[in-house]
């Protein structure tokens, strides 16, 4: 009954968004304002629509409805109340519907602002929008139904939205269950921040394409959805990092990042959106790079359905793949049609996209940020080439290859050690006019402590440890910690001069004045933080990815192992089934560092009732590095013997530390400001002209 | 309901422990753990997609495994063992295409891009008309260290404009 | 893909033909290399009633063909093919083993149906231990870089058998193991001329 009225709603919003793109198109070409304020509701009306059968689904999902087939694939009655309602995106045909619900929301919203002065962009990302929900909620009705239920015909037991002549309901007494993996807190909420991240993107992508379609090219579709598109990125950092910790902690493998090809088809929108939120500031301080920046929404925004394709069509195989399914076909059409018409609609635009200010050095801001910008298409195109290649090699040669690890690393390296120290220059230099001679005399204090803090570092590890210089990377990590340096200081450096300046003109005490002038420019100096963020993050990468060392050892109880200057020692182990039905096999370590006992661990693996084990590491996290031990049950666990392989990860909390700050800075500089946007385009950027701070 | 799960699962633990008990009374292989998983983790699994060997749970992987130790016993070097798993499984066991025929696109075409996005910025750096000295602005210039106060009093007169 | 960066010296200007015509070629290649993949993910596994691409199938120390130690597809036109896809860390395989070893058996002495057991990824021990536990006597050997097992299926998933007519055709493609030397012979006999 719930499961037929889920339906109906969905095939009712469907009818409803072909509509308002309907009367929005007829609305322009008419110039009827009418039809395009009926289709603003139409696109207003879809959120109620679509958040009634979201509701509907997450019903069948907590009440047990096994009869429905999605509700028997992803959950089951042991399951805890809050892991039935996640389950909504816990497999393919309800994440669609919780994307195009999530799709629905910022469209409403972004259709709720203040039109005024941007009437002429309405209809088009009204169109935009519902086109790609249209398509979204098509996938649900015509392949990936949520609400199709289970029927016993004569042939056998199989899902239909309709009833089959003849046939029974049939009602499973118990569901299969969420994956274990996917039981992890991380997991609940890693989806939706990335979906949100994806969603996003959309708005900005619909006001582009709206400026580019009424020929309105000048600089007021950016600074619409600037702050949309610093939502967007917000959301798809938060869902990187919290998959990378995701993986860190649930799958065993001592990593956060493998560069596995869905990976990476989330990580290439987020490269173009950072790339487009700076080159963004060109276009709104100078009015140059206007075709840069459409090209960038639009790549990110092809970027997004090319992942969301990747991931869903069974194109690549991976670890976070969807099982294989029908929607391909259909997603590869729409993802042609957007990236063929949004080009063409770019080309036939070009002309008028003409940029205002070119009275530019080679030192300036803007051409450090285009800078930025090559080294993150760099990446991209070392990214992209390598997810794609494998298609070409089993295409030409019948072979399927991997690219793997060393490929991206070797690749990527230089050119994210060069976004690190542009990091600390950028921001030094001016807009319009810099010179090494400026640009020196900024940057060479903070230049000095960071060699000489190298020095200091390399000194301790003489001392300390002088076995690490027999690491092959260590030219590398000595390159990368003085680029690292060199912009902490910078960054540093520049806040505290500003706030010192700040607080001798006013009087204010240092703390507030800091305050003060942060929440006077909180996307400068919330892009501080960021990059604070960054430079944390990237120590803790160096220490994980140079210097983590890792051993394997099947103990009798009693036995010890040395790694990285700990000892463990196995101690005892024990089995126990858990109240959902799990099996644990838990052990329990020691770790000695001189001989002095500072902590246990239990590694342990728990063996789900369906055959799924999920390895579930064992941590001792400090500032300066972790000890990671594992139970390994794939070498057979046995009461005398038990096999562990034990990661000793460097400086891996820094980045986790760092990812926090990141995402504090993000919010910091997408806080709504209390001045709207009605500061013109041109005031602003004489204001700009005259400003020393920014 | 879930009894007799757990009485089936305890059946099942038991069997393993005392199979594998068996097992573990003899003696330890000679290459260690450590010299196997330097070499399987450059390896991919062949069945499982981007999974490192070294971490692959499934018994496939665990005779592969055992294969590694067996060939390191007989003194075979790193790049024979991983030739070997390239006759008998094919390229894609190796974490990077091989070096040879259309595997160098993978190689070539990235940086060959790289260069050409370098040329098209440096054209447009070119392209800019450059500001004589004398027009550029100093006030709109980067504050500089050694010149606190011109720095502080362009700030003074923002702060003053902006509050 | 390539860094676009705007060319701003040329006011009032259109892109240039020539940059056109490349950008629509690079975007047709990516897209058609994409729905080429999909198409290829879509439909992993070859078609019944088009001709196998042919293969030599290297055999395990002890087994021949015909005196070689080496089989070729084509050299075996005018026979019935039976090509089984099999590993020894499979269950399923160890399950259907007799049954196709027995089928083999009755098929021998006729001369009209040669049997190939593929041993896909696999461990030599381990395989060799798997035949001679279960007298496997037809002809065995490893799938050599997985090249005969994605001729067949892209997906592979062992076991699996297909079978090619006199005429090189295929004509019969089993997922899974086989329940019985029963289903064997009717998916043989068939084809038998």
């Amino acid at each position: 009954m719930i499961a037929d009225f889920g339906f109906g709603i969905l095939v009712i919003t469907f009818i409803v968004s072909i509509y308002g793109i309907i009367a929005a198109i007829y609305g322009v070409t008419s110039k009827t304002q009418k039809w395009i304020e009926s289709a603003r509701l139409a696109m207003l009306l879809t959120f109620p629509l679509l958040t009634a059968a979201s509701l509907s689904l997450v019903y069948l999902l907590v009440n047990n409805h096994y009869e429905v087939r999605f509700v028997y694939e992803v959950t089951s009655r042991s399951m805890p109340l809050y892991l039935k309602i996640t389950a909504w995106w816990g497999g393919q045909s309800g994440s669609l519907l919780f994307w195009s619900w999530l799709m629905s929301a910022f469209a409403s919203a972004v259709t709720l602002r203040k039109w005024d002065r941007d009437r002429e962009f309405l209809p088009w990302v009204i169109v935009v929008s519902l086109l790609t929900m249209t398509f979204f909620l098509s996938l649900n009705l015509f392949f990936e139904n949520p609400f199709a239920q289970l029927w016993q015909t004569v042939s056998g037991i199989a899902a239909y939205t309709f009833k089959p002549q003849d046939a029974i309901l049939f009602t499973p007494k118990d569901g299969q269950g969420l994956n274990p993996l996917l039981r992890h807190p991380g997991m609940i909420i890693h989806p939706p921040m990335l979906y949100l991240g994806f969603v996003a993107y959309v708005i900005p992508f619909a006001f582009a394409i709206a400026a580019l379609i009424t020929g309105r090219t000048d600089d007021r579709w950016i600074r619409i959805t600037r702050r949309w598109s610093l939502v967007a990125w917000l959301f798809l950092s938060l869902g990187l990092v919290l998959g990378g910790r995701w993986a860190y902690d649930v799958l065993g493998w001592g990593g956060y990042w493998a560069w596995d090809p869905v990976e990476i088809a989330a990580f290439m929108p987020w490269l173009t959106g950072t790339a487009f939120l700076h080159s963004v500031m060109i276009q709104e301080k100078r009015g140059m790079l206007k075709h840069w920046n459409m090209l960038l929404v639009i790549l990110t925004y092809s970027l997004v359905l090319f992942g969301t394709f990747l991931t869903r069509s069974g194109v690549l195989s991976s670890v976070h793949s969807f099982a294989q399914s029908a929607i391909g076909p259909a997603f590869f059409v729409f993802i042609g049609f957007t990236i063929l018409s949004s080009t063409a609609l770019l080309i036939y635009r070009w002309h008028e996209l003409q940029g205002e200010t070119q009275m530019t050095s080679m030192l300036s801001r803007e051409a450090l940020f285009l800078l930025n910008n090559l080294l993150f298409m760099g990446i991209l195109v070392v990214c992209f080439w390598g997810v794609i290649y494998p298609l070409i090699s089993e295409l030409f040669t019948g072979q399927k290859v991997t690219v793997g690890p060393p490929y991206y690393e070797r690749a990527t390296g230089p050119l994210f050690a060069g976004l690190v120290l542009l990091m600390g220059i950028a921001p030094l230099s001016a807009w319009g006019h810099s010179t090494i001679k400026t640009l020196g005399r900024a940057a060479w204090k903070p230049a000095l402590a960071a060699a000489l803090t190298l020095a200091a570092v390399l000194v301790w590890f003489a001392v300390q440890s002088p076995e690490q210089f027999s690491n092959p990377y260590i030219p590398y990590a000595v390159v990368g910690t003085l680029f690292v340096a060199i912009t902490t200081y910078i960054t540093v450096y520049e806040v505290w001069r500003a706030a010192r300046a700040r607080a001798k003109a006013t009087q204010e005490i240092f703390p507030l004045a800091l305050w003060r002038l942060a929440g006077r420019n909180r996307r400068r100096y919330g892009g501080y933080v960021i990059h604070l963020g960054v430079v944390l993050m990237a120590m803790g990468i160096i220490g994980i990815e140079m210097f983590q060392t890792e051993t394997q050892r099947s103990m009798a109880v009693g036995d010890e192992v040395a790694i990285a200057g700990y000892t463990v020692r196995y101690d005892s182990l024990s089995q126990f089934p858990y109240e959902d039905g799990r099996w644990v096999t838990r052990a329990q370590v020691s770790i000695f560092r001189d001989g002095q006992l500072i902590g246990t661990l239990a590694p342990r693996y728990d063996l789900y009732p369906d055959g799924q084990p999920m390895t579930i590491p064992g941590v001792r996290s400090t500032m300066a590095d972790d000890l990671y031990v594992l139970l390994i049950n794939w070498e057979g666990v046995t009461a005398d013997i038990a096999p562990f392989k034990i990661y000793h990860n460097p400086l891996v909390n820094w980045m986790w530390l760092g990812s926090f700050i990141f995402i504090i800075g993000t919010m910091v500089a997408a806080w709504p400001d209390k001045d709207p946007e009605y500061q013109s385009a041109r005031e602003r950027r004489k204001a700009v002209a005259t400003s020393a701070v920014d | 309901m879930k009894r007799p799960l757990w009485i089936i699962l305890l059946t099942l633990l038991f069997t393993a422990l005392t199979g594998s008990v068996a097992l573990a009374q003899e003696p330890q292989p000679t290459p260690s753990d450590d010299a196997v998983n330097a070499i399987a983790k450059e390896l991919f699994c062949p069945v499982c997609e981007n999974t490192p060997l070294d971490v692959c749970p499934t018994e496939a992987c665990k005779q592969w495994r055992a294969l590694i130790r067996q060939q390191l016993a007989e003194g075979k070097t790193k790049d024979e063992i991983q030739r070997y798993f390239v006759v008998q499984y094919g390229a894609r066991v190796l974490s990077e295409p091989p070096r040879e025929g259309l595997n160098w696109l993978i190689y070539v075409v990235p940086p060959v891009l790289f260069v050409i996005g370098a040329g098209i910025l440096f054209s447009v750096f070119r392209s800019w008309k450059k500001p004589l000295p004398e027009i550029a602005q100093p006030e709109a210039d980067t504050p500089q260290p050694g010149g606190d106060d011109n720095y502080i009093k362009s700030l003074e007169a923002e702060l003053r404009k902006r509050d | 893909m390539t860094e676009n960066t705007p060319n701003a010296e040329t006011p009032k200007k259109g892109v240039p033909t020539w940059v056109q015509v490349v950008i629509w070629i690079v975007l047709l290649s990516l897209l058609g290399l994409v729905g080429l993949g999909l198409r290829r993910a879509q439909q992993p596994v070859v078609a019944i009633g088009s001709p196998l691409q042919d293969f030599t199938l290297t055999l395990f120390k002890g087994y021949e063909y015909q005196g070689a130690d080496s089989v070729k597809l084509s050299d075996l036109r005018g026979k019935v093919v039976v090509i089984n896809v099999w590993a020894s860390w499979c269950k399923p395989c160890e399950a259907e083993a007799p049954f196709l070893q027995e089928a083999w058996e009755y098929y021998e002495p006729s001369g009209q149906v040669v049997f190939l057991g593929v041993d896909y990824v696999d461990t030599e021990p381990e395989a060799r231990a798997s035949l001679e536990k279960f007298n496997i006597t037809y002809p065995n050997g490893p799938d050599l870089g997985t090249r005969i097992s994605q001729l067949l299926n892209r997906n592979m998933g062992v076991p699996e058998t297909y079978m090619v007519d006199a005429d090189g055709v295929l004509r019969y493609i089993k997922i899974g193991p086989f329940a019985s030397t029963g289903e064997i012979l009717t998916a043989i006999n068939p084809l038998l001329p």
